[in-house]
C-alpha cells in the first residue's frame, strides 16, 4: 500500500475541495425544475440522434442498393407532384408553428391557439397528402416490391411519416392542454420538444425529397 | 400524459401494481431487468446443453426430445434443423436478452441515478416503457418455439437469404423467423428509449460537486454503452425493417436473383445483396460486443480498486480507453466479414483498425493489473469474479489478435476457434462481470448479505469450468473442426478431437450444475441472509452512504454533495483507509 501511496496520492491540507461545477448538471440544483428541463432537452436530441442513424442506415441501404443494381433492376420512378404540394404544406407549417411560439413568449395567448392549430392541422393534411401520394402510386402500379427504387420511395415515406404521427400526437397533446388553459412552465418545455422534432421532421422531409429526386 | 421529464409522478406508490409490476422507481425496474435475464440465462444455458448433448450422442433416442418436439426430433433423436433452431435462439437469447439487458439495463438501471447522487432517472416513465417493451420482446422471441416449424435456423446474425427466403430454407423459417425480426426490432425500440434515459440522467441529474471526472468508472462505461446502442440498435432496426420487407411483401433488399433453395428456384427476387444485410448488421453487431462487455469492465474496476484498498491506477487513462474503445468499436465491422470476399485493401483498413482496439484494451487490463499491485488485497467472491473478468478478457482478447487478421480469419473462421474467442471474452467475461456486480450490489439492493462459502465454491468452480469448456474449443477450431455442424461423428478427420469434445461437454454440464449453487445463494440470502450494513465493503461510491435498500427516493430529503473522486482509498492522513465521495474530509488525492 506504501508504494500506492507514494505513486498517487497527494496529500493537501486546509479547507474541503471546492465543488466543482463541473459541466451538464452537476453543479446546479438537480432537483429544480431546471435539471428537468435540461434533461428534456438533452432527451430530445439523443433522440433526434436515434432517428438520424435510422435514416443513415436506410440512406447507406439506398446508396449501395442502387450501386449494386448491375442488372439495371433499379428504375426510377415517376413521383407524384402532390409531394411538392405536401412539402409545402409541412414547410408552412413549421413556419407557423415559430409564429405560434413567438406569439406565445409575447402573452398572446389567443394568437398562440389559432397558430398552433393551424401547424396541427397542416400535419394531418400532410400526411392525407402522403397517403394520397401512395395511392396515386398504386393506381400507376407502382408497388412496394416493383423495383427497389419504389421500395426505398414506400421505405422511406413510411418511416417519415411514422415519425410525424408521433410528432402530430406531440402538437394535439399541447394544444389539448392549451384549450384547457394549462400551459404552465412545465408545459413550456413540452412546447419547445415539440417544435424542435416538428422543424427536424421538416428538415428530414426536405433531405428526403432532394435524396428522391436527385438519386432515386 | 406526463410532462417530459416526470418529476411530478415522482412520490412514492400505493398498492402491489405500481410498486412492483408497472413502477416507475429506477431501482424496482433495474430488478425487474435482473430478473428477466436471470430467466433467460437459464433458458439460453439449458439450450446450450441440449446442443453439447447431442454433439457427442447424435444418435442417442431421447424419448422426452420427441415429446418436446414431435416433428423435429421424431423418434426421439434431434434433427440438424432442431439443432440449428437451438443454436439461433441459444445466441439471440443470450446476446439480447441477458448481455445486453443485465450488466446495462439491470445493474445501471439501479446504480447509475444512486451513485450520481440523482432520485431517478430522467424520464421515469420512458423507464418503466423501456422494460416492459423488452419483456414483450422476449415474449415474442419465445414464441417463436411454439409456431408452426419452431425456432428460426439462420443464427443470431440471421444472414440472408437463409433468413429472407422463408419456408422453403428449412423448418423455423417460416413464422419461426417472422417472429424472431420483429422481437429484435422491438428491443431495438426498448433499447433506443434506455439509452435515452442513460444519457440524459447521466449528462444533466449529476448532483452537486459530482464531475464527469469524479464520476464512479460504471457511470462511465454505462455512459459510452448507452451512446453505442444509441447508435447501433437505431441502424440494427432499419435492417430488420428491410429484412421482414424481404420476406413478407417480396421486395429484394438482401435477395439476389437466381437463388436456388431445395430444388426451387426463387423467381420473385432479383437484385439484392447478402452483403448490405452484413454491413448493416456488423455495424450494429460489433458495437453490440463492446455494449456486452464494457459494464462488466466498469464493475471490474470499480470492485479492483475497492477490494485492494487502493485508487484505481490511472482513473483518466481509464476514461479515455473506455471512450476511444467506444468510438473505435464503431470502424472494425467489417472484420466479421473478412470471408465474404470483400477487397483485401477493405479487409487491411478493418485489420489495422481492429488491431487499434488493442490498444486501449491493454491500458485497461495494464490498469487493472497496477491497481491490485501492491494492494491489500480482499478475497471476497465479488473480487473473485472481477479478478475471473481479467483473466477471462485476456485470454478472450489474446485470440482476437489472431482473427484480427484476414489471413488467419480465412482459416479459422468457420471452426470452434471463433467459438471459443466469443465465449471466451463477450459470453463468459461479461457474465464474470454479472456476478461481480451480483455479490458485490446485493447488500445493497436486497438489504441481505450473501453467502461468502457457497459464493466461492460457485466461483471456482465456474471459473475452472468455463476454462475447461472453451479453451478447448481453440484447439479443435486449429484442428479444422468446423461451427454450427450438429454431428461430426462420420467425419474422419476429426475423429481423434471427439473425445475433446466429449470432456467440453462434461465440462458444460459441470458448470451448469454448480450455477445451481448461485440460485440457491441468491434465493436463499434474500430471504434468510444476514442483515446487510449500509457499507459492507467500505466502500466510497454514493450507493454506499444511504441504507441497505435505499428508500424510495434515494437519498430521503438530502441532496448529496460530492467532494472527491470515486476510488479514495488508502490515503495517507485520513482516518480510514476510504473516503466516502461525500465526505467534506479535508485529505483528497491529486488524480481527480
Amino acid at each position: 500500500m506504501g508504494m500506492a501511496a507514494s505513486l498517487t496520492h497527494d496529500i493537501i491540507h486546509g479547507p474541503p475541495p471546492p465543488v466543482d461545477p463541473g459541466w451538464g448538471g452537476g453543479g446546479d440544483d438537480s432537483e429544480g425544475r431546471g435539471a428537468d428541463r435540461r434533461a428534456s432537452f438533452t432527451g430530445l436530441f439523443v433522440g433526434l440522434a436515434a432517428c438520424t442513424m435510422v435514416f443513415a442506415a436506410l440512406t447507406s441501404a439506398f446508396v449501395v442498393r442502387r450501386g449494386l443494381s448491375d442488372m439495371n433492376d433499379w428504375v426510377s420512378i415517376s413521383k407524384p407532384t402532390i409531394l411538392f404540394w405536401n412539402t409545402g404544406i409541412l414547410l408552412l407549417s413549421s413556419f407557423l408553428l415559430d409564429l405560434s411560439r413567438r406569439a406565445l413568449k409575447s402573452g398572446a395567448r389567443a394568437r398562440f391557439n389559432v397558430l398552433w392549430t393551424a401547424t396541427t392541422l397542416l400535419g394531418i393534411l400532410f400526411l392525407a397528402g402522403q397517403a394520397y401520394a401512395w395511392y396515386q402510386l398504386r393506381q400507376a402500379g407502382m408497388f412496394i416490391s416493383t423495383n427497389p427504387a419504389s421500395s426505398f420511395f414506400y421505405v422511406f415515406t413510411a418511416a417519415h411519416a411514422a415519425h410525424i404521427l408521433g410528432g402530430v400526437g406531440a402538437l394535439i397533446y399541447v394544444e389539448v392542454q392549451a384549450l384547457r388553459l394549462r400551459l404552465g412552465p412545465a408545459k413550456r418545455t413540452w412546447i419547445d420538444i415539440t417544435a424542435i422534432f416538428w422543424h427536424f421532421l421538416d428538415g428530414l422531409w426536405v433531405y428526403l425529397m432532394v435524396l428522391f429526386y436527385v438519386w432515386g | 400524459m406526463a410532462s417530459p421529464s416526470t418529476h411530478t409522478a415522482h412520490h412514492a406508490p400505493e398498492g402491489f401494481i405500481r410498486k412492483y409490476v408497472f413502477s416507475l422507481d429506477h431501482k424496482v425496474i433495474g430488478i425487474q431487468y435482473y430478473f428477466l435475464g436471470l430467466f433467460s440465462v437459464f433458458l439460453g444455458m439449458s439450450l446450450s446443453l441440449l446442443m453439447r448433448f447431442h454433439m457427442v450422442n447424435p444418435n442417442v433416442v431421447v424419448k422426452w426430445f420427441a415429446t418436446l418436439w414431435p416433428a423435429a426430433a421424431a423418434g426421439g433423436v434431434m434433427t440438424p434443423e432442431l439443432y440449428l433452431s437451438l443454436m439461433t435462439m441459444h445466441g439471440t437469447i443470450m446476446v439480447f436478452f441477458v448481455l445486453t439487458t443485465v450488466p446495462q439495463s439491470g445493474f445501471g438501471n439501479y446504480f447509475l441515478p444512486i451513485q450520481i447522487g440523482a432520485e431517478d432517472m430522467a424520464f421515469p416513465v420512458l423507464n418503466m416503457m423501456s422494460f416492459w417493451t423488452t419483456f414483450l420482446a422476449l415474449v415474442v422471441m419465445v414464441m417463436a418455439f411454439f409456431v408452426e416449424g419452431g425456432a428460426p435456423l439462420s443464427g443470431w446474425t440471421a444472414y440472408p437469404p437463409l433468413s429472407g427466403a422463408g419456408p422453403l430454407t428449412g423448418p423455423g423459417e417460416g413464422m419461426g423467423q417472422n417472429l424472431w425480426i420483429l422481437s429484435i426490432a422491438i428491443f431495438c425500440g426498448a433499447s433506443l428509449m434506455g439509452a435515452i434515459n442513460f444519457i440524459a440522467t447521466t449528462v444533466d441529474l449529476r448532483c452537486k460537486g459530482m464531475t464527469l471526472m469524479r464520476m464512479p468508472l460504471t457511470c462511465w462505461t454505462w455512459l459510452v454503452t448507452a451512446i453505442l446502442g444509441l447508435l447501433g440498435f437505431a441502424v440494427l432496426l432499419a435492417a430488420g425493417v428491410l429484412l421482414l420487407l424481404d420476406r413478407t411483401v417480396g421486395t429484394s433488399f438482401f435477395l439476389p436473383a437466381g437463388l436456388f433453395i431445395n430444388d426451387h428456384i426463387i423467381a420473385n427476387h432479383k437484385g439484392g445483396s447478402p452483403l448490405l444485410w452484413q454491413h448493416l448488421f456488423w455495424f450494429f453487431g460489433h458495437p453490440e460486443v463492446y455494449i456486452a462487455i464494457l459494464p462488466g469492465m466498469g464493475v471490474t474496476s470499480q470492485l479492483l480498486s475497492t477490494f485492494a484498498r487502493k485508487p484505481i491506477f490511472g482513473y483518466k487513462a481509464m476514461v479515455y480507453a473506455i471512450l476511444s474503445i467506444g468510438f473505435l468499436g464503431f470502424l472494425v465491422w467489417g472484420h466479421h466479414m473478412f470471408m465474404s470476399g470483400m477487397n483485401p485493401y477493405s479487409a487491411m483498413a478493418f485489420s489495422v483498425l481492429t488491431m487499434c482496439i488493442g490498444v486501449p484494451s491493454a491500458i485497461k487490463t495494464f490498469n487493472w493489473i497496477g491497481t491490485l499491485w501492491g494492494g491489500k488485497i480482499h478475497f471476497d467472491t465479488a473480487m473473485l469474479f472481477a479478478l475471473g473478468f481479467v483473466s477471462l478478457f485476456v485470454t478472450g482478447g489474446v485470440s482476437g489478435i489472431f482473427l484480427g487478421q484476414p489471413a488467419l480469419d480465412l482459416y479459422f473462421h468457420d471452426t470452434y476457434f471463433v467459438v471459443g474467442h466469443f465465449h471466451m471474452i463477450m459470453g463468459v467475461a461479461a457474465i464474470f462481470g454479472m456476478f461481480a456486480g451480483t455479490f458485490f450490489w446485493f447488500p445493497k439492493m436486497f438489504g441481505k448479505m450473501m453467502n461468502e462459502t457457497l459464493g466461492k465454491i460457485h466461483f471456482y468452480g465456474t471459473f475452472i469450468g468455463v476454462y475447461c469448456i472453451f479453451t478447448p474449443m481453440h484447439y479443435v477450431g486449429l484442428v479444422g473442426n468446423p461451427r454450427r455442424y450438429s454431428d461430426f461423428s462420420n467425419v474422419s478427420y476429426l475423429a481423434p478431437v471427439m473425445p475433446v469434445h466429449q470432456f467440453m461437454t462434461y465440462a458444460a454440464f459441470f458448470t451448469a450444475a454448480v450455477q445451481i449453487i448461485f440460485l440457491i445463494n441468491l434465493f436463499w440470502s434474500m430471504w434468510k441472509g444476514p442483515k446487510a450494513p449500509a457499507n459492507p465493503w467500505n466502500c466510497t461510491t454514493l450507493e454506499w452512504s444511504i441504507p441497505s435498500p435505499p428508500p424510495f427516493n434515494n437519498f430521503g430529503d438530502v441532496h448529496p454533495v460530492v467532494y472527491h473522486g470515486a476510488y479514495e482509498y488508502s490515503v495517507p492522513g485520513a482516518p480510514q483507509d476510504f473516503i466516502m465521495q461525500t465526505d467534506p474530509a479535508n485529505v483528497s488525492s491529486s488524480g481527480h
